[in-house]
């Protein structure tokens, strides 16, 4: 045991000092996108629910849409399969897990800056979200989905959904924040149905009629997707396109104050 | 004297209706264990909260390496290692990768960190298993790296809550070898918060016994033990413990007796010539002695004698 506390005495140079923003938010980045591979059960049902959906969708209704002239149901149908890839998908349960273990209190006593504690979770979240689109792209595109803007229209409609994915991640890490509870964590994803399904994700708005109309007026996701449509089906239309970035903006603002509410709760030491 | 390592006026910490510390002044100097030992909810845990910057004092005031905790927070945790209650590790990173970010946090870079990890690996020496899954560790093994983790940038002050609860003996033993020679050859001050008598006994230079959020004792663990007599005798009694009691009043050499459960605690002025006269006065009083103990008292009579409990009530009973 001596000549261990030696070997510590050894480096006693050792002071420590702040970080800094930018590397306590890129420390916890790290951990957070070197832990994705370690959770496969937390990215596998990610990762089939929207190919799952794609494949069904794609199977049941190109057939019946081929009647409509000059409608082409695998490419109206492809930003929602980015939608639904992206929506809902977050760190906020491993951040829970933290709370519930006590080691967000270790990272609570080290000198952190407390905001790299949310956004470096962030910054994982967009690596995994951006990955999980791919595969619905390549889907997309082996089933003969062509893009009207090409390949920059791909990179935009990816960084589109990315953007979307982190503007919806702020819900569920309000709620982890807010409650430390895995269960309630998991009901956020409840959200992701009216958002999902009360919009244009099967039919073009102009068909929608009733209730459903008024809602999909209101529903941030509605413009999203006509957003990405723009990119795949029309070509650079710019107000479409900027109306998407408008919406997820939109969501952000609601969804980031209510998550770095809930964190400044939690940190505040009351 | 210089200043001191930790120090706390009038600390005060309460949950809505419920008092967790009730007006605490400490004072630790630096190069002290100072062993903080109470039962389960006497407000240990949320007095280490407070002095380590996790919550906020409801009133009073604490300065922690020559800083306030309320109002220099940033400060303390520049100089504070923390091992907090239930080794609060993350189980889906090695431990090496666990060591790596503690040290990014605390402002380390490049050979320096890795010169650190290799340093503190080998002050834990869990060999190999640095490079496994946290989550495929035993409790000591936990133990030891959540201790390195809390030591990664040389703090001057090092809080230990409850660093041995649900550890088995050898690990427990390895654990507290490691709290010894870190204040004996880093000089080092250790706040360590313990249920454990012969942990605070063993460890602390001095010893501080709380309960229900109030210090009620502070001293050497020689000098507490003083203030309850010599020696106590044990009678673990068959029949009504009161009956017992009343036979001991006026009994040579004993000067108090308290019943708790079957158990019948005599305090004597000296034990060796006490033992006959106390059996004989249980046998003429209709009690069955199943068995008689002497022993030298320990921080728990200290808190009996205090407090009117025990350290331990479902060791008792």
């Amino acid at each position: 045991m001596s000549g261990t506390i030696a070997a510590v005495h050894a480096t006693q140079d050792v002071h420590a000092r702040p970080a800094g923003f930018a590397a306590d938010t890129a420390s916890i980045a790290l951990r957070a996108v070197r832990a994705i591979p370690r959770e496969p059960e937390a990215v596998i049902p990610a990762l089939i629910v929207p190919i799952f959906f794609f494949i069904v969708n794609i199977g049941s209704l190109s057939n019946v849409t081929e009647q409509i002239p000059g409608f082409d149901f695998k490419a109206f149908y492809l930003p929602v399969g980015f939608v639904f890839a992206v929506t809902g998908v977050s760190r906020a349960s491993s951040l829970v897990t933290d709370i519930q273990t006590g080691y967000f209190d270790r990272l609570l006593v080290t000198p952190i800056r407390r905001l790299s504690l949310l956004l470096g979770l962030m910054v994982a979240d967009i690596v995994l979200v951006v990955a999980l689109t791919l595969p619905v792209l390549v889907l997309g595109i082996a089933v003969g989905v062509r893009f009207e803007t090409g390949p920059l229209g791909v990179l935009v409609l990816i960084a589109m959904s990315g953007l979307w994915g982190l503007a919806f991640t702020g819900f569920p890490y309000a709620i982890a924040l807010k409650t430390g509870n895995p269960a309630a964590v998991n009901s956020s994803f409840i959200l992701f149905f009216p958002f999902a399904f009360l919009t244009t994700a099967f039919v073009p708005k102009e068909a929608l009629q009733g209730w459903l109309a008024t809602v999909a007026t209101f529903n941030p996701v509605t413009y999203l997707l006509a957003g990405m449509r723009a990119l795949v089906i029309d070509g650079w239309a710019w107000r479409t396109i900027a109306g998407g970035f408008l919406a997820i903006v939109g969501v952000s603002l609601v969804s980031m104050t209510l998550a770095f509410l809930a964190l400044r709760g939690r940190v505040a030491r009351g | 004297m210089g200043t001191p390592a930790i120090e706390a006026e009038g600390l005060r910490r309460t949950f809505e209706e419920t008092v967790a510390v009730a007006g605490l002044d400490l004072r630790v100097e630096g190069g002290e264990i100072y062993g903080f030992l109470g039962p389960n909810g006497a407000g240990k845990s949320t007095c280490v909260r407070m002095l380590c910057t996790l919550l906020v004092p409801s009133a009073g005031h604490a300065r922690v390496a020559g800083y306030d905790v309320a109002r220099q927070p940033e400060a303390v945790r520049l100089r504070i290692g923390v091992a907090l209650q239930e080794a609060a590790l993350d189980d889906r990173q090695n431990g090496i990768e666990l060591l790596r970010l503690q040290a990014r946090l605390y402002g380390l870079r490049g050979k320096a960190v890795e010169q650190r990890i290799a340093d503190l690996t080998d002050l834990i020496d869990i060999g190999d298993a640095m490079n496994r899954r946290i989550g495929t560790y035993s409790g000591g093994m936990k133990r030891r790296l959540d201790l390195a983790a809390a030591l990664v940038h040389n703090p001057d002050v090092l809080f230990l809550d409850e660093p041995t609860t649900g550890l088995d003996p050898v690990s427990r033993a390895k654990v507290w070898g490691e709290i010894t020679a870190l204040n004996r050859e880093l000089g080092m001050t250790i706040f360590l918060t313990t249920q454990y008598l012969e942990e605070a006994d063993a460890l602390a230079r001095r010893v501080g016994i709380i309960d229900l959020g109030r210090l009620v004792a502070e001293g050497t663990p020689a000098e507490l033990k003083r203030k309850v007599g010599t020696d106590v005798i044990v009678a673990d009694v068959d029949g009504d413990a009161s009956t017992a009691c009343e036979a001991l009043v006026g009994v040579s050499g004993v000067t108090s007796v308290d019943p708790i459960g079957d158990e019948v605690l005599i305090h004597v002025v000296e034990g060796s010539s006490s033992v006959g006269p106390v059996a004989i006065a249980l046998d003429g009083c209709g009690v069955t002695v199943r068995g008689l103990t002497l022993r030298t008292p320990t921080l728990d009579d200290v808190f009996l004698e205090l407090t009117g409990g025990h350290l331990h009530e479902e060791e008792v009973e």
